[in-house]
């Protein structure tokens, strides 16, 4: 089976869909590769560093379209290319079937079966295919060194011999997979930075990355399904708003990441409140092809109205096109590996996450999926369970078996019964005063051991409790004929326990060192 | 020489065996301690050869030999056991330690007959204590070492009614004890000899039934009872040294017992009597089936992670000890640390199958101590941790001890491994760990598998790195 590769031809797009070492790893599962002269020219991925990887280079786009059998690509397919294909071949890109739905209709009339990037189910299992997610983070790091280009001061607070320089507020709307690499960035260049989000759940997603977290006096959840936010009642949107406004008079730098699948972006910055920003701040609008999350964002381009430059790119993964071709790479990758090899190729429909991405299969039309059991975006299964404290057990235990008052009193009282009973025997009393006060020695001395040492604690104790050789030693003498056998084979075994016992313990101890 | 001072040698070396045991509790004292009780040994040794000069018969020529002979087998023992084999070791010394009980017992009551009345009484209660724990401790010693050694299957093995079984057996020891405090001459010898033969089938009995993992609380029990029974026959012999000393080592291997119980969150009881393991069948199916995926790795990317690590903690368990990985672990600790990686190592109770059973594992590697850290001082730490390695540990790194109510493990403490950054978990398959609980550690994000014989894929990580 042949995999072509072509360069992309989206105006502006400088991105391809595979990197070299992606290369490698597909020839391992048994592809050939066939990729278009100059696809990763633009994000700097030359020719011969595919060739090295053990691809063929075709000059002639028409061959790689038709003569592979599974087409990797980044945008979605033009009618042109879409003629190109051959049938029964297997198309991966991104293609929003939502806004595009005749070019899927018209790819499975052409019999290519067409896996979406962008319609990977948002499921754990599925996070190393998720092309969204890598491309948002791509994206929203993008956005942040565009702010920080178009912004005129530092990001970082300074004290320098010619003056002090304050650092600059970044307010970042929407704590995603895009908001969250924001964040992360502008941390990193030293701004302070808010976040804000409808879903209390990122809260401490955004507090681990050094940011404020803002929060509204206002009771309403916003996850939604698929790791989006739903839209909002009313009153929150109110409390939102005014929130933004007073934000906007005081931050920098805002970038805005508020999409909700499906429908238009919400307006969060409005004229009014661009009017209240300094002059010179920088808004990053990573909604611009949804519409915008700002009034004035025009899609594309860079628009400065009031003082204030709104940057609407909606190629921000596009502009740094080494990583990003990596990074969607590296996603094609694994789920290819999930495809299987050019022996076992499949589209398995009972796989949940190639049912979700398959849009065209046979012919036919397979999208939009059914709707799969319902599937929470955060599983609650930690909260659920209850947590065993394991303290609880233990002082179970201890109130049971080890209350030092009751021990304490059962002592006393064997011992006073013992007295009562053997008045005559003073020896034998005396032997269990030793005893007893032994026992409490011992109980006193091995709490203090260090755990560590357990194991030559018990090598020693061993070695000590040899001590019975004296009972041997005082019997193999005696009159009876069995003694000199009894008391010398307890000898024997005595001797190699006290030797054995020291001598190892001696070992092991001179290993711990520091 | 004087009965006193010889009484006063024995407090003597009495103190010093407290000495040595108090100098365990420090790592810098712990040498010196070793050196005070054979100090304390030596020092009991002579003053009772001292005694022996003063009687009408000594029997040197064959005290002498046979003392010489135990200890040059005791000092070939010690230097050749490998460290992984100590739990062996100190199992088969425990069984010494009980049949020189048994042995001194009998031959005690064959030699002193000449009481009359209470003393007699309590004379003869103090040999047959001694004996039946003795017997107890020699039989349960010799299978724990077999168990250890692997020559018994791991597996508990339970006999329909075996508590009934015990109590029988228990019952008859009674019975025969009674028949010897009331007979004399051969029939309550015989009586005797029977109690003796009882005990050792109870101690087959008893250990029989307790799994492999069990061990370290099943070692450290036996090492209460053979300090028991040298108290027990100190008692019968009137001599205070024995009483100090086997009072000392029954506390000792007593309160073990009950540190590794905890550790576990179980009651002696319940090690002693469970069969753990046995129904664990049941709950692991019971459950609901544990979701996630199953992450592989490779020896190169676990190197490259862990050279790109600040923080490293490394989690042994027996698996270490089985494979011998100890030495390679080591190396990879310390080429890490040499470039400035931060590598502890965190040790669970029990761990292993003697109780500090990694510590000294890790200590003939030469990993220095300071490094080795308990449970409870490094479960805070974790979330700080890059890269966490568990090399053969399962049970004692698994979140449904403390996630899941219905799991048989439930309430143990455990090393919070799940809480890393990252965890990269060695293991020779999937199999379950010795409680038969699933694990969910392997099925977490974080967690990559590296499956394999923990030596050889170690010493693949170890040339990559």
């Amino acid at each position: 089976m042949i995999i072509g590769i072509p360069k992309e031809i989206f105006p502006g797009e400088r991105r391809v869909a595979v990197a070299p070492e992606n290369i490698e790893k597909f020839r391992k599962i048994g592809y050939e590769i066939l990729v278009e002269a100059n696809a990763g020219s633009e994000a700097r991925l030359p020719d011969f560093s595919y060739e090295d990887a053990g691809a063929t280079i075709s000059g002639e786009a028409k061959e790689v379209w038709a003569k592979s059998d599974l087409i990797l690509k980044i945008r979605p397919p033009s009618e042109q290319e879409v003629s190109l294909l051959k049938g029964g071949a297997t198309l991966i890109s991104f293609i929003h079937p939502a806004q595009n739905e005749e070019l899927v209709k018209s790819l499975a009339e052409r019999k290519v079966n067409v896996i979406a990037m962008d319609c990977v189910p948002r499921i754990s299992r599925a996070q190393s295919m998720d092309a969204l997610s890598s491309m948002a983070n791509v994206a929203g790091y993008r956005a942040m060194v565009e702010a920080a280009h178009e912004f005129g001061r530092f990001f970082t607070g300074q004290i320098t011999a010619a003056g002090k320089v304050p650092p600059a507020k970044v307010l970042v709307i929407g704590a995603g997979v895009a908001g969250l690499a924001a964040i992360g960035t502008a941390r990193n260049m030293g701004a302070i930075v808010r976040a804000f989000d409808t879903r209390p759940a990122v809260k401490e997603e955004v507090k681990s990355l050094g940011a404020e977290f803002l929060e509204l006096d206002f009771e309403e959840d916003g996850s939604g399904s698929g790791g989006y936010a739903k839209v909002m009642s009313k009153e929150f949107i109110e409390a939102e708003m005014k929130l933004f406004a007073e934000q906007a008079a005081e931050v920098d730098v805002i970038v805005t990441t508020a999409m909700i699948p499906g429908k238009k972006a919400p307006i969060l910055i409005t004229e009014e409140m661009l009017k209240g920003m300094n002059e010179g701040s920088v808004i990053v609008d990573l909604a611009a092809e949804g519409g915008g999350n700002c009034e004035l964002t025009v899609s594309g381009k860079a628009n400065r109205v009031h003082g204030v430059t709104i940057l609407g790119y909606s190629d921000l993964p596009s502009r740094l096109p080494t990583q990003s071709s990596r990074l969607y790479g590296n996603n094609l990758t694994k789920l290819l590996q999930l495809l299987g090899g050019p022996d076992d190729f499949s589209i398995d429909f009972e796989d949940e996450i190639l049912r979700g991405a398959t849009v065209a299969k046979d012919g036919e039309v397979t999208w939009p999926p059914p709707k799969p059991a319902e599937l929470s975006p955060t599983p609650k299964v930690a909260a659920k369970k209850e947590v065993v404290e394991p303290q609880s057990a233990e002082a179970n235990s201890k109130s049971s078996l080890f209350s030092p008052g009751v021990l304490l009193g059962l002592v006393c009282m064997a011992l006073l019964g013992l007295g009562w009973t053997s008045p005559t025997e003073s020896v034998f009393l005396h032997q269990i005063t030793v005893f007893v006060l032994s026992c409490f020695i011992g109980y006193m001395v091995i709490w203090n051991v260090t755990p560590a040492l357990h194991t030559p604690l018990m090598s020693v104790t061993n070695a000590i409790s040899g001590i019975i050789l004296i009972g041997g030693m005082l019997f193999v003498s005696g009159s009876h004929p069995w003694l000199p056998w009894l008391a010398g084979v307890a000898i024997l075994i005595a001797t190699i326990n006290i030797a054995g016992g020291f001598l190892v313990t001696q070992r092991m101890l001179k290993m711990f060192r520091k | 020489m004087s009965s006193g001072l010889v009484t006063s040698a024995y407090l003597v070396s009495g103190l010093l065996f407290i000495l040595s045991l108090g100098g365990l509790s420090k790592q810098e004292t712990a040498r010196r301690g070793n050196l005070y009780g054979i100090l304390g040994m030596i020092l009991a040794i002579l003053a009772t050869l001292a005694t022996l000069l003063g009687s009408a018969a000594p029997n040197f020529e064959l005290l002498i030999p046979l003392m010489l002979v135990g200890g040059l087998i005791g000092a070939v023992l010690a230097k050749r056991v490998e460290m992984t084999a100590m739990p062996e070791l100190v199992a088969i010394l425990h069984s010494f330690v009980g049949m020189a009980a048994v042995l001194v017992g009998i031959a005690c009551y064959l030699e002193h007959q000449d009481y009359e009345g209470t003393a007699k009484l309590i004379h003869e209660i103090e040999v047959v204590l001694g004996v039946f724990i003795g017997g107890i401790t020699f039989s349960g010693s010799v299978v724990a070492f077999g168990k250890l050694r692997g020559s018994i299957s791991g597996k508990p093995f339970l006999l329909p009614g075996r508590h009934l079984l015990n109590l029988g057996m228990l019952v008859a020891c009674l019975w025969f004890g009674l028949a010897f405090l009331n007979g004399t001459g051969d029939p309550a010898l015989h009586a005797l000899l029977v109690v003796t033969a009882i005990s050792l089938v109870l101690g087959i009995h008893l250990i029989m039934a307790i799994g492999g993992a069990d061990m370290p609380v099943v070692v450290s029990m036996l090492n209460s009872y053979s300090g028991w029974a040298a108290a027990a026959a100190g008692f019968m012999l009137q001599n205070d040294l024995l009483i100090i000393t086997g009072a000392l080592v029954g506390s000792s291997g007593a309160i073990l017992s009950y540190i590794m119980c905890k550790a576990m969150n179980r009651s002696l009881a319940n090690v002693i009597f469970g069969g753990f393991g046995a129904n664990a069948g049941k709950s692991s199916s019971g459950g609901e089936g544990l979701q996630g995926t199953v992450t592989e790795t490779s020896a190169a990317d676990v190197a490259s992670a862990l050279k790109e690590a600040k923080e490293v903690v490394i989690v042994p368990g027996y698996g270490m000890a089985v494979a011998q990985a100890q030495h390679v672990v080591k190396d990879i600790a310390e080429t890490l640390r040499s470039q400035g990686v931060n590598v502890r190592f965190a040790i669970h109770p029990v761990a292993g199958r003697l109780p500090g059973h990694m510590n000294v594992l890790l200590a003939e590697a030469n990993v220095p101590y300071d490094i080795v850290l308990e449970m409870d001082e490094i479960n805070d730490d974790l979330p700080e941790v890059d890269v966490l390695l568990v090399v053969g540990a399962n049970d004692i790194v698994n979140p449904s001890a403390l996630e899941d109510s219905s799991s048989p493990i439930a309430g143990m403490p455990v090393i919070e491994a799940w809480k890393a950054k990252s965890v990269v978990a060695l293991k020779r398959s999937m199999a379950a760990g010795y409680s038969g609980v699933e694990n969910p550690l392997y099925f977490k994000e974080n967690t990559d598998m590296l499956f394999g014989d923990a030596k050889d894929t170690l010493s693949a990580v170890y040339s990559a790195l």
